[in-house]
């Protein structure tokens, strides 16, 4: 396996009129090629940060990272944001409409991408008709269109209600497992991140650093999100990661 | 919810009611319409209010047709649609194309800000005068009136519009890698459709203050002109028709964009 991502030393700072804020300071770590990582920490902790800059949104302040060349990135952000003037169909290609890829070829994918999924009878419905988990599929097909060698998903379920969240987190997981794709999540939700992903990245409060790394190892036949809550082990690392967040109601 | 499904009784009594309840509101709107010039004829007949400074509806309709059939009522109207739509449609291009200006440049937001928040409170038509000086005593200065009154005011509310777009919709064309071109016409403009025809809305009654004032002072056709050479010579029929008039053309085109607006905003219901 080579590694898709890597940082080396990253801090970032914003800069405002009313002072700087150290969002990340001095974190280091890798992906591997078709790995999916979790990143956990507290609210407000720089998370988000680490993603657009890997998304080429910010710079980093200090350090480097390095992406395997030629990577195609894709980014899902907290609500999915469908653009409420375009039907499913021309929604799910504006990505590829952005990157002047509008092949005959493509369209075809989206299309079946969109029957894959369930939403082959909406194609031509707008945003407003669909309800929530849907349109948070639609948004992840969106990703998915242009074909993305690495994911980078920004808390996609939080705007969700709780059996919502269940659901489409099970369902995207699967999907994402199913088409090989490196994903790095990022969450402030531990069971979520347990049951998603192949290794946790715990991080501490504002300025973020590197706290710990678990590898998650489950007995399960098949590693589906909801089955891995299951999982005897699923607990252990549950109370490891709680206690290691160190969350403080004050 | 969008199929064809068996209508309870109770439903149907409730649309029964709600369709007689809207049927209840237009007749009671257009019988006081009716009243309205019914008590003013009738008034004027009895000589209760003087014909002479108030009009009669029965006066003003023989006005209208002497002036119909003479051809001249039409062209006193043609031309001051003509100059209001003129107006407004500038003032909605040309303020829409300045905010996309000032969007893209923040530095020269930032610099012109307190000009235009000036700008935007000065009663423009008090810069007709030096329009017509400018421009000369013709039809552009009346149309430059009009675009002035419109101009500022547009400017404002579709920038507004713009920099209340949802920040994180255009980080998602930038996730894609997407320019800042791409940004403008895949999210800003089409996102600020609600907020340019609303501001066409506005520039509607704009615009015909400009035209009225500009005519006032300028012109030698248009019911502006109509309306201040009428109250020179006492003709009050010639006044009080073309306000009627300005007030019937004002509510048509408003109703043509709300037209334009259920066209074009299908996926807002």
């Amino acid at each position: 396996m080579s590694s898709m991502v890597e940082l080396k030393n990253i801090s970032i700072h914003y800069h405002s009129i009313s002072g700087e804020t150290k969002a990340v300071s001095d974190l280091s770590f890798s992906v591997e090629q078709g790995e999916f990582v979790c990143i956990v920490g507290p609210s407000g902790c720089g998370k988000s940060s680490i993603l657009s800059m890997l998304a080429g949104l910010i710079k980093p302040s200090e350090g480097s990272f390095y992406i395997h060349s030629k990577t195609n990135i894709g980014y899902m952000l907290q609500k999915d944001y469908l653009l409420e003037w375009r039907n499913i169909h021309s929604n799910a290609c504006l990505g590829l409409e952005i990157q002047n890829k509008l092949t005959t070829e493509n369209i075809k994918r989206v299309d079946e991408l969109l029957e894959l999924y369930g939403l082959g009878d909406f194609k031509y419905h707008m945003p407003s008709q669909l309800s929530g988990g849907m349109r948070q599929r639609v948004a992840l097909i969106r990703t998915l269109a242009i074909q993305p060698d690495v994911l980078l998903l920004d808390e996609p379920f939080s705007a969700l209600d709780y059996q919502t969240r269940l659901y489409v987190s099970d369902e995207i997981g699967t999907i994402i497992r199913k088409e090989k794709k490196t994903a790095i999540l990022v969450s402030h939700d531990i069971s979520e991140a347990i049951s998603l992903s192949d290794r946790v990245i715990v991080l501490s409060h504002r300025p973020a650093t590197l706290k710990s790394i678990y590898n998650i190892d489950l007995t399960l036949e098949e590693r589906t999100p909801m089955k891995a809550r299951e999982a005897p082990e699923f607990k252990d690392y549950f109370n490891k990661i709680w206690k290691e967040l160190d969350v403080h109601v004050s | 919810m969008y199929h064809k499904e068996y209508i309870s009784q109770k439903q149907l009594e409730y649309l029964k009611k709600m369709k007689k309840r809207k049927c209840l509101v237009r007749s009671t709107q257009v019988l006081i319409l009716i009243v309205f010039f019914v008590i003013w004829e009738i008034s004027a007949q009895q000589n209760i209010i003087d014909p002479f400074l108030f009009s009669q509806p029965s006066r003003m309709i023989s006005a209208m047709t002497d002036m119909a059939t003479s051809g001249i009522l039409f062209k006193h109207i043609g031309i001051t649609l003509y100059e209001t739509v003129l107006g407004f449609l500038l003032g909605t291009i040309f303020g829409t194309l300045i905010a996309i200006l000032l969007w893209w440049n923040d530095f020269i937001s930032d610099v012109t800000e307190p000009y235009l928040v000036v700008l935007n409170s000065l009663p423009k038509t008090a810069l007709a005068p030096i329009i017509i000086v400018w421009l000369g005593n013709n039809m552009t200065s009346i149309i430059a009136t009009a675009l002035m009154t419109s101009i500022v005011v547009t400017i404002m509310t579709v920038l507004n519009g713009f920099l209340h777009i949802d920040s994180d919709k255009i980080k998602l064309i930038q996730t894609f890698g997407g320019t800042k071109k791409q940004v403008l016409t895949k999210v800003i403009l089409p996102a600020s459709v609600p907020t340019i025809i609303s501001a066409l809305k506005i520039n509607v009654g704009l615009s015909f203050v400009g035209v009225i004032v500009g005519e006032f002072l300028v012109a030698q056709y248009g019911l502006g002109y109509l309306i201040v050479y009428g109250s020179q010579i006492f003709k009050l029929d010639w006044v009080m028709l073309s306000v009627i008039l300005l007030a019937i053309m004002a509510a048509i085109m408003y109703q043509l964009i709300v037209l334009l607006e259920k066209k074009f905003l299908k996926w807002r219901l």
